[in-house]
């Protein structure tokens, strides 16, 4: 019953995909741990300025999705396809190259400790645009840390600054490339409502200034209202709903409305 | 039990053949271009110039020891006088390289292996990589290059200073100018001696680096196993020193002798 009305679903909003400019392409992800079948039959796609949110349960396998599709982890089988190319086939300098394009914030914030803020916007301008104009390098720095509201923190080392700060500026140093496809993994995790808030708002924000497109792994329903144009619910490798936060939300399933109560 | 031998010797030979692979890509990376120098200079400082008063001051004390031990003995043989020429032979050929290789696989080896175990836990290198930049050029390329380096600096510091402590050891109870006693131990040593003592500190200070990098770069997602990065290049890395020594020294005696 439950599956009937997911499959429903999913079928009637792959049909409404593919309106925009497709930038994801999934058909048929598996990945296995050893035994433990993670993701069973992953379909799906994002377009050109969507905010994809991907629901689920600690440990369902949401990660593994948007490391799968940067190249991190490589899938057992299926179709993956990123701003049209074919990730798994993609050589290392290839895989270099795509990566450029996509914009990774881990859940840690994952800042390099032994530098200040500003050394760490500046490394990806360095090493990888190849930036040598120190001018155009700071310049950079301070309009995307201004974006995010860490200007006045732009000489502090990671340690000195809190869970939220972090969140920030590691988003800072994803955005600094000027990424098209941005990858959320739990921006909002660990973090006190009120901050929660806050990323969760400057998440959309930044899709609106920086014309981004977005998957967004969380189990945080307000960030999940705010920030998704589209939902997909995550359960046991598959997903079994898609639609707005509106959809998903008066949906009859009893996996999805538990995240709801 | 068998099971667990089988077991063991089959993770000996994975973890050989990761190494491998691992030394792979660091020469692969090797002649990339863009060799991250203000990284390597800034490892040369951690890892050499903050490295100094340690070996410093253990190469003293191991000279000061190494002379009040060996006075008696040589006094029983009627020959004092050889003093400095043992001092001199033990301490350049042998103590000297393998203790300062020693103390930096304590020091650096785990203190890579941790910095690089906390930074794979934290999503660091992960974070990297994911960005396009080259996390074995900056982290792996460098620090390896600078312990290859900073190794024989640091010996040929903790030579110096072992004689000194000989020196030291020796005007406790006699009166040897610095002069004589400096220009007798290097005139008991050949170039025969200083070169093959010489490039094993190259190798022990390569396998510094490479076995912390391994280790850490390689750790699992963990607070433990940044511990366990750390432990493990110190064992590792103090086991191969052992190794690289026995087959320098034997090497150059075929060669030499």
């Amino acid at each position: 019953m439950r599956h009937t009305e997911s499959e429903k679903t999913v079928k009637k909003n792959v049909r409404s995909a593919g309106r925009g400019e497709e930038v994801i392409y999934v058909r048929g992800l598996k990945k296995s741990f050893g035994k433990k079948d993670v993701l069973k039959n992953i379909n799906f796609e994002v377009n050109k300025g969507e905010n994809v949110v991907v629901l689920g349960k600690s440990g369902s396998g949401k990660s593994v999705i948007i490391q799968c599709l940067v190249g991190m982890i490589s899938p057992d089988e299926g179709e993956l396809r990123v701003f049209g190319e074919e990730v798994s086939a993609l050589t290392e300098k290839q895989l270099k190259k795509l990566r450029i394009r996509i914009g990774f914030l881990f859940q840690s914030g994952a800042l390099y400790d032994s530098m200040t803020v500003r050394e760490n916007m500046q490394f990806p301008l360095i090493r990888i645009l190849k930036m040598n104009d120190q001018n155009e390098i700071d310049k950079r720095v301070e309009e995307v840390l201004k974006s995010v509201g860490l200007l006045d923190s732009i000489d502090k080392m990671p340690s000195d600054l809190s869970g939220g700060m972090r969140k920030r500026a590691g988003l800072a140093r994803t955005l600094v490339v000027n990424p098209e496809l941005m990858l959320y993994d739990e921006p909002t995790t660990g973090l006190d409502p009120i901050t929660s808030r806050e990323i969760s708002n400057l998440v959309l924000e930044i899709q609106k200034k920086y014309k981004t497109t977005s998957i967004i792994i969380t189990h945080d329903m307000e960030c999940a209202a705010i920030t998704a144009d589209r939902v997909l619910v995550l359960n046991d490798g598959e997903f079994i709903a898609e639609g707005s936060f509106e959809e998903v939300k008066s949906s009859k399933d009893e996996f999805v409305s538990s995240f709801f109560k | 039990m068998a099971d667990e031998v089988l077991k063991g010797w089959r993770g000996w030979f994975a973890e050989s053949g990761e190494q491998l692979s691992f030394f792979k890509v660091f020469f692969r990376n090797l002649f990339r271009s863009g060799f991250e120098w203000s990284e390597f200079v800034r490892q040369c400082y951690e890892i050499g110039y903050k490295s100094f008063t340690l070996v410093g001051t253990t190469a003293f004390i191991m000279g000061l020891v190494l002379a009040l031990q060996l006075r008696p003995t040589l006094i029983g043989f009627g020959a004092e006088s050889m003093l400095p020429k043992s001092l001199a032979v033990s301490i350049v050929k042998e103590i000297g390289p393998v203790i300062t290789a020693i103390i930096c696989a304590g020091k650096i080896a785990s203190g890579i292996g941790a910095e690089l175990g906390s930074m794979k836990v934290t999503e660091q290198i992960d974070a990297m990589e994911v960005s396009g930049a080259n996390p074995v050029q900056y982290l792996v390329v460098t620090r390896i290059l600078a312990t290859t380096a900073m190794v024989p600096l640091l010996t040929l510091l903790g030579d110096v200073l072992g004689l000194l402590g000989g020196f030291v050891a020796i005007n406790v109870n006699g009166n040897v100018s610095l002069f004589l006693y400096f220009n007798k131990c290097i005139s008991s040593l050949g170039f025969s001696d200083l070169l093959p003592a010489f490039i094993k500190t190259i190798f022990f200070g390569f396998v510094i680096g490479f076995i912390g990098c391994y280790k850490g770069y390689n750790s699992n997602k963990g607070t433990e196993s940044v511990g366990l990065a750390a432990n493990s290049a110190v064992v590792a890395a103090s086991l191969w020193i052992f190794v690289i020594d026995a087959i320098v020294v034997q090497v150059s005696n075929i060669i030499i002798y």
